[in-house]
C-alpha cells in the first residue's frame, strides 16, 4: 500500500518545512518591512523639518550609522552586548511563560523587583569578598523576581485571575515599592535625591572591552538552562503541554495549576536576574525612579524570537544593537533623525509580526501558520477563563 | 461517467470534469456527477476521498481548477453560496448551521429577511409561509419556538425547511443521519422520499452503506478524488460498495466471537455527576464491567455519557456515588493514578483531550507515560526511548506518517485516532474506556480499531464502549446498557438485542412516543 502524505502547507517562495519557514522568514520579513517603513519616516522628517537640502540617501546614511554604532568596533559591540544582556534574560521570562500559554506582561515589575533585591544585598555586602557578594546579590535578585512572578501565578491557580491583568497591576506596585525602598530604608544619607549606596564588591567584573560585564555569561547560561528545561526534561514537557493544550495535560495526569505557578515563578527568576545584571553590571546603584523599559521591550524580544531560547538571543541582539547604535545615528544625521527612531523600528517590527496574516496575504504566503504559537497565545489566553 | 441507469430526464444539475488541486494533493481529479429532478443520488466515499471538496465547489466555497457546473443544462458560475442559492442549490450541513437561541423562523429568515418597507421585517408573511411549508410534510411547526429546545431530528427539519423556503430545487445533504437515532433516520428518509416525489433533485452524502442502499436511486463512489463507479442499489450490495470505497476487500462486521467474562474490573455505584453548568446530567448510574467483556453504552449524544466517562477516567469528580477499579475505591483518584492502575482511555474529542496537535508524534506517544522509565530518568527525558516507542507504535498500529517527528496535526483523523489507540491499548490494561472510538473515521480505520478492541477483550481487558453509532454498539458489545437522561434505562444481551427496541429506548427512555416537536434535545 502506498504511504499517505499529509497535505502540504501551501505555496511557498522557498520549499522549507512550514515551521522553519515561520521561524525564520516571518521575523526576517517583518524586520525588512520595518526598515522600509523607517525609511519613509526618515524621508518624511526631512520634508517636515525646514532648512535642510532634501537628501534621498539619508535613510541609507542613517541605517549605516546605526549599524556602525552597534557593530563598528570593539566598543560598539560591547555596548550592543550590554544592551542585549537584560533583554535576553527578560525575553526568556516572557518566552518561557508563552510556552506555558501565559502572557507575562509583568516582566517589567519582576525586573524592577530583581534589581531592588540585588541592590539591597549588594549594598549590604559591598565590603565582602566578591565571591560571596556577587552570587548572593544575584540570588537575591532571582528570589525577589520569583516572588513577583509567583503572585500572579498563584492567583491564577487558585482563582483563575488572568495573568495579564494581575501582572500589569503588579508592574505599578513594583514602581511604588522601588520608590518607597530607595527613598526610605535604602536611601543614602546626604545625597540630594533619593539614591542607594554603591554595590561595591558585589559589582559584576568587566570581562570584555572597557565595560562588558559578567552578565553576558549569566544570560548565556540562562539560555542554555531554559532550553534544557523546556526540551530535555519532563518538567519542560509539562510546561509545553499545558501551554499547547491544557485539557490534554489534565488527561495526561499533569497538574496545570501547579505548572502555572511554577512557570510564573521561573519567569520571575529570569526577569529578576535581568534586573540584577543591570544594577550589578551597569549602574552599580539604584535611583527612586529607575528609568528602563527592558521589561516591556522583552515582550517584543520574545515575540520576535518566537519564544525559542535561541531565537530570543538573536532578537535581543537586534534590539540591543539598535539601542547601542542609535546615538551615533543621531550624531551623523546632524540630529535630524533622533535616536528614538529605533522605537519606531521596534514597534513596526512588532506590528508586522502581530499582523503576520497581512504579510502572508501580501506576499501570497498561503498556509504558513505552523509554529506561530506566541502570537496565538496572546489571542487565545484573553478568551480563556481559567486553566 | 459510466452508468447503468436509464436516462429518463435531463439533469437538474451536472458537474463535468471537476478538478481541484491543492498543493501536493489532487482533491478532485475530473469528477463528473449529475442529479435529475425526482432523484436521490448518493455520493459515497471515505474521508479524504474528495466529497467535501466537490460539495464546496458546488456551494461556491472553493473554485475548481477545471470543469464546469450546469444547472438545467446551462453552464453557471458559482463563486459564493449566494450564487448557489440563486441557482436554487441548497445544502444541509452535517453540523447544523442554526443559531440555537433564535427562533425557528429567525433561523429560516436569516440572510433572506422578507421586508415590509425599508426597515421592518414582514414576520407575519414569513410565519405563514413557514407554517404552510411545514404542513405539506405534516409537520406542526411553531415558528416562534427556540431552536435549542428542539430535538436533533427536528433541528434537521428546520434546516430542510430553510432550504425549501429559499426555493431550492437541488438539495445537498451532508451525512444527514450521522446524529440521528434509527427512528429519526426513518422519519427523515420518509421526508426525502416525499421530496423526491415532488421533483426535487437530491444529493445524499454518506458513508453508511445500508442507508445508501435503502434510499438512493443511484450511488456514485469516489476514491482519491476520482469516480470509481456508479451503481443502482439493485445491482450492488454492501460488500461491493465497501470494496469500491476502500479499494480492497473489507470485513464489514467485526467477528466478535464468544466472550469469557471474568471478575468484575469496573464497578460504578449510584454515581451522580454534574456538567460544566452544574446541572446533574448523570443521575445515579450503576454499572459493572468484567474482564474479557465489552459493555456498550448506547444513547443519543448529550444524555450524560460524556460526563459519566469523564468521571470513570478521573477527569471529573462525581458529586456522589462510588467507583471501584479491580476492588479498589478510585472515586477520588486522579487520571494518573487510574492510568497506573491500568485504565486506558480513548476520548471522544481527540483534539481536546487525546492529543497535542502541535507536538510531534513522538511526544504524543508518551503523553501519559512521559514521567516514567524508560522515557525519563529522573526529570531528564530519554529521547532514544521515546523515539523507539513512537516507531513501535507507528509500526504495530499502522499509523501512516512520513516520519515520527512530523507535527501530529498534519495526520488525517484516522491516523490520529490510530496513534491514540496505539498509546492507550499498549501494555497490560485492566480497563479500556472507548468514547466514540471510530467517530468520523473511514471504513478501513474502523475495521482496524474494531479488530484491536476485540483482541484486547480476548486478552482479558474489560472494555467500556460508548458510541452514538448504534450499529457499532450492536456489533461489538457483549452487553448493551442504554443511557437516557443520565440514567441506565435498560441492559440487554449484545447478541440478541433488537435494534428497534434499543433505538426506541435511546429516544424515549422506554416510555412515551417519539416524534413530538417539543421533545428536548436532551
Amino acid at each position: 500500500m502506498t504511504t499517505e502524505r499529509p497535505p502540504s502547507q501551501g505555496r511557498r517562495l522557498v520549499a522549507l518545512p512550514a515551521t522553519v519557514w515561520a521561524a525564520v522568514a516571518l521575523p526576517f520579513i517583518s524586520i525588512v518591512l520595518a526598515l522600509l517603513v523607517g525609511s519613509i519616516v526618515i524621508l518624511a522628517s526631512e520634508v517636515i523639518v525646514p532648512g535642510h537640502p532634501f537628501d534621498v540617501t539619508l535613510p541609507v546614511t542613517a541605517y549605516a550609522a546605526l549599524f556602525e554604532g552597534a557593530f563598528g568596533g570593539l566598543d560598539p559591540i560591547v555596548n550592543t552586548i550590554r544592551a542585549a544582556t537584560p533583554l535576553v534574560l527578560a525575553g526568556l521570562a516572557v518566552g518561557l511563560a508563552f510556552k506555558a500559554g501565559l502572557f507575562n506582561i509583568g516582566a517589567q515589575g519582576q525586573f524592577l523587583l530583581g534589581a531592588l533585591g540585588s541592590v539591597t544585598v549588594g549594598v549590604a555586602l559591598n565590603q565582602a569578598s566578591p565571591f560571596i557578594a556577587i552570587p548572593a546579590a544575584l540570588l537575591a535578585g532571582m528570589l525577589a523576581g520569583a516572588a513577583w512572578g509567583f503572585i500572579p501565578g498563584f492567583l491564577k491557580a487558585i482563582s483563575g485571575a488572568h495573568e495579564v491583568v494581575t501582572t500589569i497591576m503588579l508592574n505599578y506596585v513594583a514602581v511604588s515599592v522601588i520608590a518607597w525602598a530607595v527613598s526610605g530604608p535604602l536611601d543614602q544619607p546626604g545625597s540630594p535625591s533619593p539614591i542607594t549606596a554603591q554595590v561595591g564588591n558585589a559589582a559584576l567584573p568587566v570581562i570584555i572591552g572597557r565595560n562588558g560585564h559578567l552578565g553576558v555569561l549569566v544570560a548565556l547560561a540562562a539560555v542554555l538552562a531554559v532550553g534544557w528545561l523546556l526540551f530535555r526534561t519532563t518538567r519542560g514537557f509539562e510546561i509545553r503541554t499545558v501551554g499547547a493544550n491544557p485539557d490534554a495535560a489534565r488527561y495526561a495526569g499533569m497538574q496545570p495549576r501547579l505548572i502555572v505557578v511554577l512557570t510564573m515563578s521561573l519567569a520571575g527568576v529570569l526577569a529578576g536576574l535581568a534586573g540584577a545584571t543591570v544594577v550589578l553590571g551597569v549602574t552599580h546603584y539604584m535611583m527612586a525612579s529607575f528609568g528602563t523599559t527592558v521589561g516591556f521591550d522583552s515582550i517584543a524580544v520574545a515575540l520576535l524570537g518566537r519564544s525559542s531560547p535561541v531565537g530570543i538571543v538573536f532578537a535581543a541582539i537586534l534590539f540591543g544593537a539598535m539601542r547601542a547604535g542609535a546615538p551615533l545615528m543621531q550624531i551623523q544625521t546632524g540630529s535630524l533623525i533622533p535616536a528614538e527612531l529605533v522605537d519606531v523600528l521596534q514597534a513596526t517590527i512588532l506590528l508586522f509580526l502581530a499582523a503576520h496574516e497581512v504579510i502572508r496575504h501580501i506576499l501570497k504566503l498561503r498556509g504558513v501558520k505552523a509554529g506561530l504559537e506566541t502570537t496565538d497565545t496572546i489571542a487565545r489566553t484573553y478568551g480563556r477563563e481559567s486553566v | 461517467m459510466t452508468s447503468d441507469v436509464q436516462v429518463t430526464q435531463a439533469p437538474a444539475l451536472e458537474m463535468r470534469g471537476i478538478t481541484k488541486r491543492y498543493p501536493g494533493v489532487l482533491a478532485n481529479a475530473g469528477i463528473s456527477l449529475d442529479v435529475r429532478p425526482g432523484e436521490i443520488h448518493a455520493l459515497l466515499g471515505e474521508n479524504g476521498a474528495g466529497k467535501t471538496t466537490l460539495m464546496n465547489i458546488l456551494y461556491g466555497l472553493a473554485r475548481p481548477d477545471a470543469g464546469e457546473i450546469l444547472v438545467d443544462g446551462t453552464p453557471v458560475e458559482i463563486t459564493s453560496p449566494h450564487d448557489a442559492i440563486a441557482h436554487r442549490i441548497s445544502m444541509v450541513h452535517q453540523h447544523f448551521m442554526l443559531v440555537p437561541v433564535l427562533s425557528v423562523s429567525d433561523n429560516i429568515l436569516l440572510g433572506e429577511e422578507p421586508m415590509a418597507g425599508p426597515i421592518f421585517l414582514d414576520r407575519a408573511r414569513a410565519h405563514r409561509r413557514i407554517r404552510e411549508l411545514g404542513k405539506t410534510f405534516g409537520w406542526e411547526i411553531d415558528p416562534d419556538q427556540r431552536v435549542e429546545s428542539l430535538s436533533v431530528g427536528w433541528q434537521q427539519r428546520v434546516e430542510i425547511l430553510k432550504a425549501l423556503y429559499r426555493n431550492a430545487r437541488i438539495l445537498v445533504l451532508d451525512e444527514p443521519t450521522a446524529v440521528l437515532t434509527p427512528q429519526e433516520t426513518k422519519e427523515i428518509f420518509a421526508v426525502l422520499r416525499r421530496l423526491r416525489a415532488e421533483g426535487y433533485a437530491i444529493i445524499f452524502i454518506s458513508h453508511k452503506l445500508h442507508e445508501v442502499l435503502e434510499i438512493a436511486d443511484r450511488i456514485t463512489v469516489i476514491r482519491r478524488g476520482k469516480v470509481v463507479g456508479s451503481r443502482t442499489p439493485a445491482a450492488t450490495n454492501e460488500e461491493d460498495l465497501a470494496e469500491m470505497m476502500v479499494g480492497r476487500e473489507v470485513n464489514l462486521t467485526a467477528d466478535r466471537g464468544t466472550s469469557h467474562p471474568g471478575e468484575v474490573i469496573l464497578r460504578v455505584e449510584q454515581v451522580r455527576v454534574k456538567d460544566d453548568r452544574r446541572s446533574e446530567v448523570v443521575q445515579g448510574v450503576d454499572l459493572e464491567v468484567r474482564s474479557g467483556e465489552i459493555l456498550g453504552i448506547a444513547g443519543v449524544a448529550g444524555n450524560g455519557q460524556d460526563e459519566l466517562v469523564e468521571a470513570i477516567v478521573g477527569l471529573r469528580r462525581p458529586s456522589s456515588g462510588r467507583i471501584e477499579l479491580a476492588g479498589r475505591d478510585v472515586t477520588h483518584a486522579g487520571p494518573r493514578q487510574r492510568h497506573r492502575l491500568g485504565v486506558g482511555f480513548v476520548p471522544a474529542d481527540r483534539h481536546r483531550f487525546g492529543l497535542v496537535l502541535s507536538f510531534p508524534l513522538t511526544d504524543n506517544f508518551i503523553l501519559t507515560d512521559y514521567y516514567e522509565p524508560p522515557y525519563a530518568r529522573g526529570i531528564i527525558r530519554n529521547e532514544a526511548a521515546i523515539d523507539a516507542r513512537a516507531r513501535r507504535g507507528i509500526r504495530d498500529y499502522d499509523v501512516r506518517t512520513p516520519s515520527a517527528t512530523v507535527t501530529t496535526g498534519t495526520l488525517s483523523g484516522g491516523n490520529q485516532q490510530k496513534l491514540i489507540v496505539a498509546r492507550e491499548f499498549d501494555g497490560e490494561q485492566r480497563l479500556l474506556v472507548l468514547d466514540q472510538p471510530t467517530r468520523g473515521l473511514d471504513v478501513g480505520s474502523i475495521e482496524f480499531i474494531h479488530g484491536q478492541t476485540i483482541a484486547k477483550r480476548d486478552a482479558g481487558t474489560a472494555i467500556l464502549l460508548v458510541s452514538a453509532e448504534l450499529d457499532e454498539v450492536l456489533e461489538l458489545s457483549d452487553r448493551i446498557a442504554v443511557i437516557y437522561r443520565g440514567q441506565i434505562v435498560a441492559v440487554r444481551d449484545g447478541r440478541t438485542a433488537d435494534k428497534n427496541e434499543i433505538g426506541i429506548l435511546m429516544a424515549t427512555g422506554g416510555s412515551g412516543a417519539s416524534g413530538s416537536p417539543s421533545s428536548p434535545a436532551a
